[in-house]
């Protein structure tokens, strides 16, 4: 039946699986207290600066600059959260209440298994890239799985049976499916241009799309149109401001999770910041090369762990720095209005997207004409 | 007159509609934001400068050479609107060297924080200028009780003010010199 | 039994148990989740038979898609569990479902070896690259359904994508014209 060989691997994948979701959930953690420091930061103030631990706070300058960023909040706001009171208002539907927060969160973690993070080289010089698991279809993947994710702020919505939440799941609908249309279309002309016959990469792998950018200039340099439209749904599917119509706390108090508190809310605000972080580093594979060092040069580390070890640090370099994009982004612009957003999905964005496609289609088809 | 020209406002450039050009604009405004000087004030570290007319919590004060200056003569609680104030009068003992020519003093003085209002008008009505609103802003207690100020403690807050009427030792003076008011 | 086999037991289980709940669920809302739960299983055999781009394509456009809609739907009518005129659509379910478990017994039955076509009768597949003959290359990769879609099967994906412009054009055409009639 099962023989060790096999549960070993399995017990390897379930750990490398554990650490990833660690990994995640930190870097999400972190995004919420990096929220309050750069918001604090742009308007003029100092953010937390306050929460410290008994130990660690007490090294001589090391303790007073970590307690100066803040970097313990993550840890109080967590055990706040685990420790508040679990409210269940009674008019809600009991079962998908407490459903949506884990609908929310799964999708936001499982999306996590095709990205590709680095590479690591064997004594043969060949590489491996670092992922949970190496899919054909990987974009594919993301896109599919992170769809799901709308069910958790429409259940939320519904289950709570009252107005606020009830508009909220309403437009978190709409609008996830008005910009998944031009998502997809704006990766198209991406993996149009990567796999270019001859060459070796194929399909709709994240691999191939980061390989083919070493050496060579970033997709972001080479399809900017498709990066800006791609990036736009991008704010839109993470429900970020300017596109946060599920939440919008001025209209709707606090939109899908307006009943919810404690734990549950917890849940809800961490799957928020794990589908930024997720984003981010999907944004940074497709236009902004992966682990590759800069545009048009070779990666000056050497092909080795050190390399791979660099390698990675440099992935997530270029995603932190999106995750602040993230946040520059919304403390910069107001929300737009739910029908400015529709109108900009349905009517800028999409045709926008179909054209920078039929663009494209021709530009390669011309290019990949056999010499006459 | 002057006759009104109604200004056409020109149609925005193609650079205009799509936004981006003002997108980044801010972006750049909210960045330079990040390093300029903070304007929080680390509260309980660092305090606001009070201003000199501050009206904060009543207290009472004692004159340059360490003395009572109120004579419980009522007048701050008979004015104070929300009746905060209640006095207990008392006589100053006969053979007190110090303020021999002053025959009252409180024998006690309470001024509820929790009904005062920071009008000032005792402050305003006292003829001694023996009760002074200062800078103290910040009162807290854990009951009603404590929230209630005696005289001992609002001799603690009040301390000394540098005032220069020595009033009593005017007084002292005149009637030495046989000159009582 | 390996673990393969556990799974494929294990989603079976679900697609099937979905679907027979969200038949019987009384609540619209409760039967569109186990509906989800049924695409998703199915979604995952495609997976356990190494079809990976199917499998995503069921999640993506049923799972992600069509029944968000659904969703939608439910939630902006605010259908009750006791919505609609019970007693002729119970009919008629009764009837659909009659109909297609009859259908199934029959399949069934033919290929458990009652029928013309036995198991034995049938092949496993190969997946392979190589071209035999007219036939299409067979396999799960990405490539060959691109390649069989707009070679051999041109004229269905014309024909399908034909039907669906027509029906949105129809849609299109309904919705301004209840418009047009609620403002004069």
């Amino acid at each position: 039946m099962f023989d060790l060989e096999m549960l070993l691997m399995l017990g390897l994948k379930v750990l490398f699986a554990l650490l990833m979701i660690g990994a995640v959930m930190t870097m999400a953690g972190y995004s919420v207290l990096a929220e309050r420091k750069v918001s604090a930061w742009m308007q003029g103030r100092v953010g937390p600066n306050r929460t410290v631990l008994p130990l660690v706070g007490s090294i001589p300058i090391v303790g007073k600059f970590m307690k100066g960023l803040g970097i313990f909040q993550p840890l109080a706001d967590g055990l706040k959260f685990l420790f508040k009171e679990e409210m269940i208002p009674g008019h809600v539907n009991k079962f998908y209440y407490n459903l949506a927060p884990i609908v929310a969160l799964v999708p936001a973690l499982t999306t996590m298994t095709v990205l590709p993070f680095g590479e690591f080289f064997t004594e043969n010089g060949e590489s491996i890239p670092l992922m949970l698991a190496n899919l054909e279809v990987g974009i594919l993947f993301v896109l599919a799985v992170s769809s799901l994710g709308v069910y958790g702020i429409v259940l939320a919505g519904w289950s709570s049976n009252s107005k606020y939440p009830f508009l909220g799941g309403i437009r978190s609908s709409a609008q996830m499916i008005s910009y998944e249309l031009a998502m997809g279309l704006s990766l198209l002309p991406v993996f149009l241009w990567v796999s270019v016959p001859g060459t070796g990469a194929m399909g709709l792998s994240l691999v191939d799309i980061v390989n083919s950018q070493s050496q060579s200039p970033w997709l972001l340099f080479v399809q900017p149109l498709s990066a800006l439209i791609f990036l736009i749904a991008l704010f839109a599917e993470t429900n970020r401001l300017p596109f946060d119509m599920p939440e919008s706390e001025t209209d709707l108090v606090g939109g899908f999770h307006t009943e919810y508190g404690g734990f549950k809310f917890g849940i809800f605000f961490v799957a928020e910041y794990a589908h930024i972080v997720v984003g981010s580093a999907i944004f940074t594979i497709v236009f902004l090369g992966g682990w590759h060092f800069l545009p048009w040069m070779s990666d000056p580390w050497p092909a080795t762990w050190i390399g791979s070890l660099i390698g990675v640090g440099w992935f997530l370099a270029k995603t932190i720095f999106l995750i602040f994009f993230f946040i520059w982004i919304r403390w910069t612009l107001p929300r737009f209005r739910y029908d400015q957003v529709m109108n900009l999905g349905w009517t800028k964005l999409l045709p926008l997207a179909l054209l920078n496609l039929i663009f494209y289609v021709l530009l390669v088809t011309w290019l990949d004409q056999p010499p006459a | 007159m002057a006759k009104t020209v109604v200004l056409q406002r020109k149609p925005l450039s193609l650079s205009e509609r799509t936004y981006l050009p003002q997108i980044v604009t801010g972006l750049k405004t909210t960045f330079s934001n990040m390093f300029k000087e903070k304007v929080t004030l680390q509260y309980p570290e660092e305090k606001p400068s009070i201003p000199k007319n501050f009206r904060g919590v009543p207290t009472l004060v004692k004159d340059p050479n360490g003395r009572e200056k109120c004579v419980s003569c009522q007048l701050c609680e008979f004015v104070c609107p929300p009746k905060a104030i209640r006095i207990t009068p008392g006589s100053v003992p006969e053979d007190e060297e110090d303020r021999e020519h002053v025959e009252k003093a409180p024998q006690e003085f309470e001024i509820n924080m929790l009904r005062c209002i920071y009008c000032g008008y005792c402050q305003e009505v006292c003829p001694e200028e023996a009760i002074f609103l200062q800078d103290e802003y910040s009162t807290s207690g854990y009951s009603r009780e404590e929230m209630i100020n005696n005289k001992a403690k609002l001799y603690e807050l009040g301390g000394t003010l540098p005032d220069q009427h020595y009033k009593w030792d005017k007084k002292k003076i005149a009637e030495e010199e046989g000159n009582a008011h | 039994m390996n673990i393969v086999d556990l799974l494929f037991y294990f989603f079976a289980t679900l697609s099937v148990g979905g679907g027979v709940l969200m038949v019987a669920s009384r609540h619209p809302v409760s039967a569109a989740m186990f509906m989800i739960i049924s695409l998703v299983s199915v979604a995952a055999l495609f997976v356990l038979l190494e079809a990976f781009f199917l499998a995503i394509l069921q999640v993506l456009v049923y799972g992600g898609a069509v029944m968000v809609l659904f969703l939608f739907i439910i939630m902006l009518l605010d259908v009750g569990p006791e919505g609609g005129k019970v007693s002729r659509i119970k009919m008629l379910s009764g009837l659909a479902g009659c109909l297609s478990v009859g259908i199934l017994i029959i399949l069934l039955l033919q290929f458990s070896g009652i029928g013309e076509a036995s198991l034995e009768n049938w092949q496993p597949i190969q997946d392979s690259e190589e071209v035999v003959g007219d036939s299409l290359i067979f396999s799960t990769s990405l490539k060959n359904f691109g390649y069989g879609l707009f070679t051999k099967y041109m004229l269905p994906i014309q024909v399908a994508g034909f039907l669906l412009l027509a029906a949105m054009v129809g849609v299109i055409v309904l919705s301004k014209n209840a418009n047009m009639e609620k403002e004069n």
